[in-house]
């Protein structure tokens, strides 16, 4: 079977976002009334396993290998089929 | 070991920058180096002929997914035997700018316990946000565990510039005075920014010019042998390199930089 993972990495709370700050600051001065804005990353993967739960701690392992950074980092993953 | 009989690899990868530099500073020092390519170092499979290892700094793999983080982790799945027997012969590893985000990511910095699993601290987006090429104030913190400042006078400072946008030294929130606590007990940390008269620089730009937790720009590890910064000494070796070079008569030869190199050459020739 073929599984969609996606995945989203995004900084735990109480880093600071400098990407996010600046970008909100911005979104300020076109006139838009926003609290905070947050950057996160997302990757879309495509890979081969047998079952649902095995693409989940396939991608789990992705994301403790490289995707994530455990100081700064969470993440959610999402697996669907892929069509 | 004498020091001409001294090799040093310079490993470089897609992206890396100042391999030369760091090659002239070592030339300059009498000692030999080569440039290697990864792939080229995975076939040949020789580490072990160097005395010493440096990573230089750059944006390699295009700093994609994390500053270092790819190159970390192809290093330990392409040469992860020959790195760890590397690191066990306690063979001197520097790590320059991008190449103390490798050791980072690699887990061989701080390495607490030995090298880690997974990045134990990380160097994170510039706060202020952006790139930042400056000249900074650095003080020499180490009580004597790093062998990179054996020759630098403990609270000394120097003047190195750092060109980076990722150099945010950071704990995890929950465990940073924990490990901040154990970076001093274990005398891991080097290299802390401060103003042109040695005071600190809290946390405050552009002293700190990348908002780094407790003004840190600089690491070894508990045997003193790896250590990553991220201010480039390659880049503040000659008199020429100095910004201020043309507003100075008597402008000594060498830079602040220097030292550094001289201090691990010292470890080398002591070593044998």
């Amino acid at each position: 079977m073929k599984y969609f993972a996606r995945v989203e990495v995004k900084l735990k709370p109480g880093h600071s976002d400098p990407e996010g700050e600046t970008t909100g600051s911005l979104l300020r001065e076109l006139g838009y009334k926003i609290e905070e804005v947050c950057v996160s990353k997302v990757y879309t993967i495509l890979l081969e396993a047998q079952t649902h739960s095995e693409a989940r701690n396939k991608t789990e392992e992705m994301c403790k290998r490289l995707l994530a950074n455990p100081t700064k980092d969470n993440y959610a993953i999402f697996i669907e089929e892929a069509q | 070991m004498k020091r001409e009989e001294i090799r040093v690899c310079l490993l470089r990868v897609g992206g890396t920058n100042c391999d030369s530099e760091t090659q002239r500073a070592f030339q300059e020092l009498g000692v030999q180096t080569e440039n290697v390519h990864l792939n080229e170092m995975v076939k040949r499979k020789n580490l072990m002929e160097y005395q010493g290892l440096v990573f230089p700094g750059g944006f390699s793999y295009g700093d994609y997914v994390r500053a270092g983080a790819i190159w970390a982790k192809r290093l330990i799945a392409k040469l992860g035997n020959e790195l760890k027997t590397f690191v066990e012969a306690n063979r001197p590893i520097l790590g320059i700018c991008n190449g103390f985000q490798v050791l980072v990511e690699s887990g061989l910095l701080p390495g607490f316990e030995g090298m880690s699993a997974y990045p134990e601290a990380t160097l994170a987006t510039n706060v202020p946000q952006g790139y930042n090429c400056r000249w900074v104030h650095i003080k020499n913190e180490n009580k004597g565990r790093c062998i990179y400042t054996s020759k630098i006078p403990r609270g000394e400072v120097l003047r190195i510039p750092v060109a980076h946008s990722e150099g945010r030294f950071l704990f995890p929130k929950q465990k940073e005075q924990e490990l901040l606590d154990n970076l001093y007990e274990k005398d891991l940390v080097v290299f802390r920014y401060c103003d042109n008269k040695g005071e600190y620089a809290e946390g405050l730009f552009p002293s700190n010019p990348n908002g780094s937790f407790h003004d840190i720009a600089g690491i070894c590890n508990p045997e003193g042998t790896i250590f990553g910064l991220m201010p480039h000494p390659e880049r503040a070796i000659f008199w020429w390199q100095q910004p201020d070079w043309t507003r100075q008569k008597n402008w000594p030869r060498y830079g602040d930089g220097k030292i550094i190199f001289e201090s691990l050459i010292r470890y080398l020739v002591k070593k044998g």
